[in-house]
């Protein structure tokens, strides 16, 4: 049963469901992003392709691959190419830490419900905080390529805005590894099993979090890389046809990946409001993980039109607040809150 | 545990190459029709100003240097957080002093103003700095 | 083991040949991203050894921060070309032909011992490459070494806010 070709064919299947998953959720929030905003704008909104406009995304990725590719002289054309790949690439690889549920029982194996969560992988955290500081990249060379000055002022905004939150969302997370002793994120959790929620035990850690995840999103009120009002488009100035449909879907891979660590560090990921016991499922049943995988969905589609919400009520951060914000706040309470959950644990456990 | 990363290395070759085919498609289906000024760097219409390869502003430099040391401290954290619980209170004393440390570097940084960024300081214009002459001003405010 | 063995050529070869990269390149932008690769690479080798920790810290630090740095300082200061740059620092060749040559003999020694002849990986790898094994060794019995670190860190923070120093502009 362990024979390499098992394992090969395991992963295919996985890496298939991830994949259309990712996809699909990416084109799903492009149609609620236009809807949202339309009706917080007292106006409809996309509705005209399909059934309450649904094929839009679909009819967008058409009209970008038909676009011209315009690449300036100027440009490094070589990194000019690369970069939207890095990114996307990068928004994807996320994914493979993600646990969409526990695990499955079939012919008495258990097969983990995510890429690459078994327990022996147990660096889930560190992996997507590893790939998030690598994802800069993506953006600041696509800025420097372009040789182009809002470009460049979009990149290096954007890598310096994400580097300096990121130790603030490292030191929120060192909180959740403290109560959990693992970094793996099932364990989290599971940890989180029956309502301990860390949104509860955690409160600071959460809003520290969920501030720098919009940082880290480039998203409103963290928008600054992309301003248009100063900077046309920022770092996609240059980018047309599907390199920019390039950059378009890696925004919105990242806003659900956002939403997916959000829900599984802290809103309680796949675990079910309600005992399994309660509903009549055994553990390891299809039926148990299906169950898992809604709740899961659930939580992120409740995230990410919370983030779509924030997109269209807030207005944008001057650059100079946005620092003050990271550095002089942000990392501050990063600290209190370490110290606090540290001074807790001691006391309380 | 190699061939879970090894799941992971696949997923990256495929996102690649799923990218690199969405664009390949684009390639083929697109018009291709470039001309001089098409490709010209976008400047708002105007005819561009040189390049933009030039030295910037090194403050940039120095925020990426204060996250360097930080992150350092954040991944000497992360081994100490995940075994906590297990650990003495003379551990927890310890990383108290680390952590302490951490503090005084984050203030020393503070207090020499290398986490400041510039503000803008906006001038609102007062009723002597108007252009119009007092008189037609006065006049038309009680026109209107 | 065998997966061991091939994964361990592929990611040794491809960081021979990024590291080549970094130093052949005419750009300096592709050195840095050679060098971003060869830090992935590198990762990879850790986790040949079954290390997970340190690969991840690997990218984490190395590609992820120090990295930032680097691609910041070509970008800020925009040398442009390293074919526009004079090319004749004689001494410091000399003195990276001496360190070059250094290496290679103390590598040709160390083969010749049979010093690196035991490469099976040991039963416990897996098990020491874990974060719970290396923050129970160093929070027990590295814990003064920690503290140096910490200060040592402090120390590198006010020797870079230092060297910036001179290239900021003075507030007022």
């Amino acid at each position: 049963m362990d024979s390499f070709l098992y394992i090969l064919a395991l992963a295919g299947i996985k890496l298939g469901i991830v994949f259309t998953l990712v996809l699909l959720a990416a084109a799903a929030l492009v149609y609620l992003e236009r809807r949202i905003a339309g009706i917080i704008q007292d106006r409809l909104g996309p509705n005209r392709t399909g059934p309450f406009g649904l094929l839009q995304p679909f009819a967008d990725v058409t009209k970008l691959l038909m676009k011209e590719d315009i690449v300036p002289e100027a440009a490094n054309k070589k990194i000019h190419g690369i970069a939207p790949i890095i990114t996307l690439g990068v928004a994807f690889v996320v994914y493979a830490v993600i646990p969409f549920g526990d695990y499955i029982l079939i012919n008495g194996e258990k097969i983990y419900m995510g890429l690459a969560t078994a327990p022996d992988i147990n660096i889930g955290i560190l992996f997507i905080l590893a790939m998030t500081s690598v994802g800069i990249y993506g953006i600041t060379l696509a800025g420097w390529s372009s040789n182009n000055k809002y470009s460049l002022i979009g990149g290096l905004r954007s890598a310096a805005q994400m580097v300096s939150y990121e130790i603030a969302m490292g030191l929120a997370l060192v909180g959740v590894v403290m109560l959990t002793g693992s970094f793996g994120l099932s364990d989290i959790v599971r940890h989180q099993d029956g309502w301990l929620w860390n949104i509860f035990t955690q409160p600071l850690g959460f809003i520290i979090f969920l501030t720098a995840s919009f940082a880290e999103m480039n998203r409103t009120p963290f928008d600054l890389p992309e301003a248009d009002a100063e900077l046309v488009g920022g770092y996609n100035t240059e980018y047309s046809g599907m390199k920019f449909g390039m950059f378009f879907l890696a925004e919105y891979a990242n806003m659900a990946t956002s939403s997916a660590i959000i829900a599984l560090v802290y809103l309680g990921g796949w675990t079910l409001p309600v005992p399994a016991e309660t509903l009549g499922l055994e553990d390891g049943s299809v039926l148990l993980g299906l169950a898992q995988f809604v709740t899961f969905i659930v939580k992120i589609f409740a995230m990410t039109i919370f983030i779509i919400w924030v997109r269209w009520s807030i207005p944008r951060f001057r650059y100079d607040q946005l620092m003050h914000l990271g550095w002089k706040i942000l990392l501050p309470l990063g600290l209190i809150n370490l110290v606090l959950t540290a001074v807790g644990i001691k006391i309380f456990a | 545990m190699l061939t879970d990363f090894g799941i992971i290395l696949l997923f990256l070759i495929i996102s690649v190459l799923f990218v690199g085919a969405g664009l390949v498609t684009a390639a083929l289906l697109r018009p291709s029709r470039p001309n001089p000024v098409k490709n010209s760097t976008y400047e708002c219409g105007e005819h561009p100003w040189g390049g933009s390869w030039v030295r910037f502003n090194p403050r940039f430099y120095v925020i990426a240097l204060v996250f360097l040391v930080f992150d350092v401290e954040l991944v000497l954290l992360f081994p100490w957080a995940v075994v906590f619980k297990d650990l003495g209170w003379f551990a927890f004393l310890a990383m108290l002093v680390f952590f302490a440390v951490l503090v005084v570097g984050l203030a020393y940084d503070w207090a020499k103003g290398y986490l400041e960024w510039d503000k803008p300081s906006p001038q609102t214009p007062k009723l002597e700095d108007l252009v119009l002459p007092k008189k037609i001003f006065h006049k038309q405010q009680k026109d209107s | 083991m065998t997966l061991e063995i091939i994964s361990f050529v592929v990611f040794a070869l491809l960081a021979i040949a990024s590291a080549l990269l970094v130093i052949t390149a005419k750009h300096p932008v592709v050195s840095a991203m050679s060098m971003i690769f060869h830090f992935f690479m590198l990762a990879g080798l850790y986790l040949t050894l079954s290390a997970q920790f340190i690969a991840v810290m690997q990218v984490m630090v190395y590609a992820g921060a120090i990295m930032v740095l680097v691609v910041f300082a070509i970008m800020l200061l925009n040398l442009g070309d390293e074919g526009k740059l004079r090319s004749g620092f004689n001494f410091r060749k000399l003195v990276a032909w001496f360190l070059g040559g250094a290496l290679a003999v103390q590598i040709a020694v160390l083969l010749s011992n049979g010093a690196l002849s035991n490469t099976a990986i040991s039963e416990k790898a897996s098990e020491l490459g874990t974060a719970q094994v290396i923050g129970g060794e160093l929070f027990t019995n590295y814990i003064y070494p920690i503290e140096i670190v910490g200060i040592l860190l402090f120390a590198a923070i006010v020797g870079a806010i230092y060297m910036a120093k001179k290239n900021l502009p003075t507030e007022e």
